[in-house]
This record gives structure tokens, C-alpha cells and sequence, in this order.
């Protein structure tokens, strides 16, 4: 019985050992301030779908089918292979757009570009990573294990699988950073007809949400297209674009910014009439997952501090009790 | 006092109706292993991207592993805790840890999208510290290493490798300490795998104390493991059942179990979750059934003449290795949804296990089983019984 006492003795002088080695919590990181994303405007977005085929294109991705024959791309949700979609919120008699009652409304679909995304903090093996400049959250197939733990983490459901392939890759949106080098921005802004989704600097983007928010529902303003402000990327020169904004009527907004502090903030911006929630944006606190989880992890894990702490005392009491000179077994 | 019987294979034939029907179900195993490598996951499995894991993570790594800690939790009670009484438990209790860990690194092998970058994982430039993933994946395959050696003089002595027996033994407890760290380690991150799911997962099962929720359960496991597999053997094999040793481990078992509760109801409570058990929800009724199968073993062995009673251990060990895999299965599926609030964003994901799903799973277990009865008849394994010398 000494012994044990003696046991519980020393793992509590370990314990207490690594409690005062105040470890920091992990913070939800923040968006850095040249990131780039997107701002979906569904009031403004009339459901043409052409982002979702503009999407297609740019990606290389096959149409998917959910009807009897297959003659248009009809996907019903993202997909390995659709990584960008509209989709549509109906109640009641639908007379009336962007209302609650009786109203539809659409939202976009595609990745949110975290401040502090989860899928890149689960990936074992970095294939997921957030550009430190852009803040864009790139795939790597080539580094990819297919565990999908980033499908598994991500809260908007982001991150999907080939599972109909040997050799399956993860699909999400990059924000067509292939595009960049010849001065393409993202494929689904640059086709939006209304300026319904607009491609930028996400503090531009926000600056230009927070504008629309403080006007009058009804009164009459003028809209970007396409590509908003600068949105300066080391080594990308953007193509010339035509003055392409356009006088059009103020929606009747919710007074939320989606994407401002969810999650620690998103770098794709969204507006919309009716309630997030109704049209299937996740209501997320202000603080990422990711950061609780790292906390846990560098807590227990850091510099290795506490395993060895523990092996150590592990070890001490093995060499009493393990007695190799009776060429007894483990 | 000392001299324990000294472990003997039991000898006997390899072929019987068990080792016969494990076989052929290794053998359809194999066959959709294959289709699944050849045609993609979708082909042979039920996983959608709303479950992008199934039985295979959650039932043959997750539940399997867990299964798989009584060579951990004797050991550490055997040599940490210096209860050397219980050293004959030591061995039987490995042999089924080293097929439970093996199978578990198979069954991820097959369950990867993208296998062939596998080695990603171990390469100092790709890896990423942060992930709960690399820290489960690193400690894992470790400790198979270390479980291997740790049940290596079993093999010395089967083959009269006297001299590599002695050597090894010198570094032994080294390699008991490292295997008692290890599985500490990844048992605990398995529950914080969860963690970075964050409001995907049912507030039930999702709780910075994850990592303990999940450490403690594993050991209370791995002792449910031992009484369930010891009553086992000596059943199948007509040994004598190890009762001097089962009781009093029961009893270890039943204060880890009495800690495990306080934590586990008095996480709930502090969290303001417990509401959510009283929701009429599928989620509920396997919170219940879950606490229920958790509270199981003391009503069947709350008392010390309860605990004699080989019946008795064994229903109690099967009760709680129920419950741990519960906690597993509703951490990991039941209280998991992929989008949240799904049905606002018009999505409807389902997810059920098909046949050759469940094949798999049942493949793996059959190895077990196979790899149980091929080595406690051939190797030294089980202590030597005096009716049976």
C-alpha cells in the first residue's frame, strides 16, 4: 500500500509540475489583412446558376445528375465534384422574394475560407493549408491520405470525397487561385450578371456589406461587378475589366454581416434577407473549433513536455517492478 | 508466495468449427478489400459525404482499439502499480492487444481514400503537430512496434532463443513504460478527435474532457476485456477460470468505473447538457442506453460474492465493454451531423452500414479470433494448468 501512496505522491508532484507550466491557451487565428474572398449578396442574386457552370468549368469538374435524364448538371448539394452551388429557400405560396413568409430566397454554397479553419487544423498531413497572404484554403491531392477528417471537422460541411474513385480526391472551392497567375479572379464572381457575388479583399468586401447594411430598404444605390477594389496579390496582375456597376434597389437586409466573427471570421462575406439559419448558414459561435482543440492538444503535447514527464515516472516504477534477472516476461 | 504457473501453449488441433468458420469469413473479407481497392470506397461501403466514417473508424479503429487496452491496463497495474498477483493475466491479455492494435492500423489502411500518401504521416516536412489525427496516427503504429516487442519472449521461448530472451529482458521495462505511455496517449486523443467537430457533434458527447472521458473508459475496457476473454477461454478450452484474480480486478474495475461517472455526469451537469438527454431524440435513447450499460456491472457485481461468480464477471465485462463502445459509437455517429441545422440547408444525409461493411468489420474480428487460438495453442501464452501437464 506504501507503495502506491508513494505512486500517487509523485504523479500529482508531476501534474502539478505541468499545470504551472502555464500553457497559453491557443487563440482563434485571424484572418490576415490582404486575405481575399467573396461577398454573396442574396438579395441581389436572381438564381441563374451561371456561377455554378462558370464553377464547372474553371475546375474541370463533370456535371452530376439527380434527375431521371440526365440532360443539365442538377446537383443537389457540393460534391467532390461540384464545388460551388445555388440553392434555394421556399415557404409557403413563394409570392414574395427574399421574405420570410410565403417568400423564397437563394444562398451560395462553397467554402467559407476560414480565418481559422478546421479542415486545416485536422489534416494530419498539411495537404490542407491556409495561405498566409491570401488566407485562401488550399488542397494539396498530392500530400492527401484520404482520412477525410477534414470532411469529418469542417462545419459547414465544406470538404467533400470522391468515394466513387480509387483514387478519390477531396473537392472545395480555392477561390480559383489556379486562375491568378493569368489574371482570372474567381470564376463565379467574374460571371454573376447582377453583382450578386463580388470577388475582393475581404476588408473591402466587408466595408462594402456594412454599406449596404446602413441603407434604406427600397432606396435606389449603385452596385459593383465582378471584381471589387484592388485585392492586391503579390505577383498577380489582374485583367481590365469595364466599368461594370450598375444603379439598383437596396434589399430588405437582415442586419448580420455572415462571416464577420463566426468562427473567428470568414474571408467569404454573406448578406441575405432572410434569417441565416432559414437558409442553412450554421449559427457558430465567435471562436473557432480549431483553437479549443489546439489548446487541448499543445496542453497536453507541448515540447513534449508532459509525456516525458510521465514516461519518466513510468519508467522509475517499470525498472522496480520488471525484474530481468528472473528471465521472466512482460 | 512467488511462482506463478508458468505460461505453456495449450497444444490441441488448429482446425476446428471455430478456426474453420473465422477463415471463411477472412476469405470474404479479403474478396471486398479487394473490390473496395480496385473500385473506390463508394463501392463497397455506405459512406456519403454527411458520414464520412463509418463502422470501419468508428467500430474497427475507435471501438477495436479500445477493445484492445487489457494488455495495457494489466501491464500497468502489474508493473506500474507493482500488483504482481496479477501477472498471469499479463500475456493472454497482450496477445489480444497486439491483434486488436494490428487490426486497427489494417482496417485505416483500407478505409484511406488516398493510401498511397500513407507515408505522409511519418515525414517530419508534410506532418502537421497540430493534428489530433497525427498524434492518434503516431502514437498507434508506435505502440504496435512496442507491443510486438513487448510480447517478443513468447516467441523466444517457443523457438529456445534463450540468449535474445536475456537481452531483451534487460531493456524491458523501458519497453513496459513506453507501452504504457503510448496507448495513454492515443486513447485519450481518440476522444479529442471530436473536439475540432465542434457544434457537429451532439453536446451529449462533445466536451473538452474528451481526452479523460476517453483514457478512463479504455482502461475500464481493457479490464472488461480480461474478464470477458478469461472467462471465455476457460470455457472454450475447459481450463480452470483465474476467480482469485478476477474478483479483485473486478474491483479495480468497478473504482475506475465510479470516477469515470462522477466526471462523465458531472461534466453534463456543469455544461447544462443534461436537458438534452430528456429530448425525445434518437440521441437520448443511446444516451440511456449507453449510461445504462455503463451502470450495468454494479448491480451484477456490486458485492464481494457477486464478484466469485464467473457468470456474474463475465455479463459485467460484456456490459461495460457495451458501454465504452457506445460512448464511441454516439461520439462518433449517432450524435454526429455533417452540416448543422441540415435540414435548413436542404441537404439529408443517411447512413447505415452495408452487408459488405459489416463484412469487413466482421472479417477483422475473425482474425482476432483465428490469431487467439493459432497462437495460445502453438506459443506459451496461457499459464499451464496442473490438471493439464
Amino acid at each position: 500500500m506504501t507503495t502506491r501512496r508513494e505512486f500517487l505522491k509523485s504523479a500529482l508532484a508531476v501534474s502539478a509540475t505541468a499545470g504551472s507550466l502555464d500553457v497559453a491557451a491557443r487563440e482563434t487565428h485571424r484572418a490576415p489583412p490582404t486575405g481575399v474572398g467573396l461577398l454573396y449578396d442574396a438579395t441581389l442574386c436572381v438564381g441563374c446558376k451561371a456561377c455554378v457552370a462558370a464553377c464547372k468549368a474553371a475546375n474541370g469538374n463533370p456535371p452530376e445528375f439527380s434527375t431521371a435524364d440526365p440532360l443539365w448538371d442538377t446537383p443537389l448539394d457540393t460534391s467532390g465534384y461540384t464545388f460551388n452551388l445555388i440553392k434555394v429557400y421556399r415557404h409557403g405560396t413563394m409570392e414574395t422574394k427574399d421574405a420570410e413568409q410565403n417568400g423564397y430566397a437563394f444562398m451560395k454554397t462553397s467554402c467559407m475560407h476560414c480565418a481559422d479553419p478546421s479542415c486545416v487544423s485536422a489534416c494530419p498531413v498539411s495537404a490542407m493549408t491556409k495561405d498566409p497572404v491570401t488566407g485562401i484554403v488550399a488542397y494539396n491531392p498530392d500530400q492527401c491520405i484520404g482520412c477525410r477528417y477534414c470532411v469529418f471537422a469542417c462545419p459547414f460541411g465544406i470538404p467533400k470525397y470522391q468515394y466513387d474513385s480509387p483514387t478519390g480526391r477531396i473537392g472545395k472551392c480555392e477561390l480559383c487561385r489556379h486562375r491568378h497567375k493569368d489574371g482570372y479572379y474567381s470564376a463565379c464572381a467574374e460571371v454573376c450578371p447582377t453583382g450578386a457575388t463580388l470577388f475582393g479583399k475581404t476588408t473591402d468586401l466587408l466595408a462594402e456589406a456594412k454599406r449596404r447594411l446602413a441603407l434604406k430598404p427600397g432606396t435606389v444605390t449603385t452596385f459593383p461587378r465582378g471584381r471589387l477594389g484592388e485585392a492586391a496579390i503579390p505577383g498577380v496582375q489582374w485583367r481590365p475589366e469595364p466599368d461594370q456597376r450598375y444603379e439598383g434597389v437596396v434589399g430588405n437586409y437582415v442586419q448580420h454581416v455572415y462571416g464577420e466573427h463566426e468562427y473567428g471570421g470568414t474571408q467569404v462575406l454573406k448578406l441575405s434577407g432572410v434569417p441565416f439559419e432559414k437558409v442553412g448558414m450554421p449559427k457558430l459561435p465567435p471562436y473557432s473549433s480549431a483553437a479549443t482543440s489546439e489548446t487541448i492538444q499543445h496542453t497536453l503535447y507541448g515540447g513534449l513536455i508532459m509525456p516525458i514527464a510521465v514516461l519518466g515516472l513510468l519508467t522509475w516504477r517499470a525498472k522496480r517492478a520488471v525484474k530481468p534477472e528472473e528471465g521472466d516476461d512482460a | 508466495m512467488n511462482a506463478h504457473a508458468k505460461p505453456a501453449p495449450l497444444g490441441g488441433p488448429l482446425l476446428n468449427a471455430v478456426t474453420f468458420t473465422a477463415g471463411v469469413l477472412i476469405a470474404v473479407m479479403a474478396v471486398i478489400v479487394l473490390v473496395r481497392f480496385f473500385y473506390g470506397l463508394g463501392a463497397v461501403t455506405h459512406l456519403n459525404d454527411g458520414y464520412p466514417w463509418g463502422i470501419w473508424i468508428a467500430v474497427d479503429v475507435v471501438i477495436g482499439s479500445a477493445f484492445a487496452c487489457g494488455g495495457f491496463s494489466v501491464a500497468m497495474l502489474v508493473y506500474i502499480f507493482n500488483r504482481s498477483e496479477y501477472h498471469p493475466l499479463v500475456r493472454p491479455a497482450l496477445l489480444a492487444s497486439l491483434f486488436g492494435y494490428t487490426l486497427a492500423g489494417v482496417a485505416v489502411i483500407v478505409d484511406l481514400g488516398r493510401w498511397w500518401n500513407v507515408w505522409n504521416m511519418f515525414n517530419p516536412w508534410t506532418v502537421n503537430p497540430s493534428s489530433v489525427m497525427f498524434e492518434v496516427a503516431v502514437c498507434i503504429s508506435a505502440y504496435i512496434i512496442v507491443m510486438w516487442i513487448e510480447f517478443a519472449p513468447t516467441f523466444f521461448e517457443k523457438f529456445g532463443m534463450t540468449e535474445a530472451k536475456r537481452r531483451l529482458s534487460k531493456i524491458m521495462f523501458l519497453i513496459v513504460a513506453l507501452g504504457t505511455l503510448l496507448p495513454m496517449m492515443h486513447q485519450s486523443s481518440l476522444g479529442t478527435l471530436l473536439v475540432v467537430a465542434g457544434e457537429q457533434i451532439h453536446p451529449l458527447w462533445q466536451t473538452p474532457l474528451l481526452p479523460a472521458l476517453y483514457l478512463t473508459t479504455a482502461i475500464t475496457m481493457g479490464y472488461a476485456v480480461v474478464l470477458f476473454e478469461s472467462c471465455l477461454a476457460s470455457a472454450a478450452y475447459r481450463r480452470a477460470i483465474e476467480t482469485p484474480l478476477l474478483t479483485p480486478l473486478a474491483k479495480v474495475m468497478l473504482g475506475m468505473l465510479i470516477a469515470y461517472l462522477v466526471v462523465r455526469v458531472g461534466d453534463l451537469l456543469w455544461r447544462g447538457a443534461w436537458p438534452r438527454a430528456f429530448a425525445p431524440s434518437l440521441e437520448a435513447i443511446f444516451f440511456w442506453l449507453e449510461m445504462a450499460a455503463f451502470v450495468a456491472p454494479f448491480f451484477l457485481i456490486g458485492s464481494e460474492t457477486q464478484r466469485r461468480n464467473p457468470a456474474r464477471l463475465f455479463l459485467a465485462g460484456v456490459a461495460l465493454m457495451l458501454a465504452g463502445s457506445l460512448l464511441r459509437l454516439n461520439g462518433f455517429l449517432i450524435g454526429y451531423q455533417t452540416v448543422i441545422g441540415a435540414e435548413t440547408a436542404g441537404v439529408n444525409y443517411h447512413y447505415f452500414p452495408s452487408l459488405t461493411e459489416l463484412l469487413v468489420t466482421v472479417g477483422m474480428f475473425a482474425v482476432e479470433v483465428l490469431g487467439y487460438v493459432i497462437i495460445t495453442r502453438r506459443f506459451p501464452v496461457l499459464p499451464r494448468e496442473a490438471a493439464h501437464a
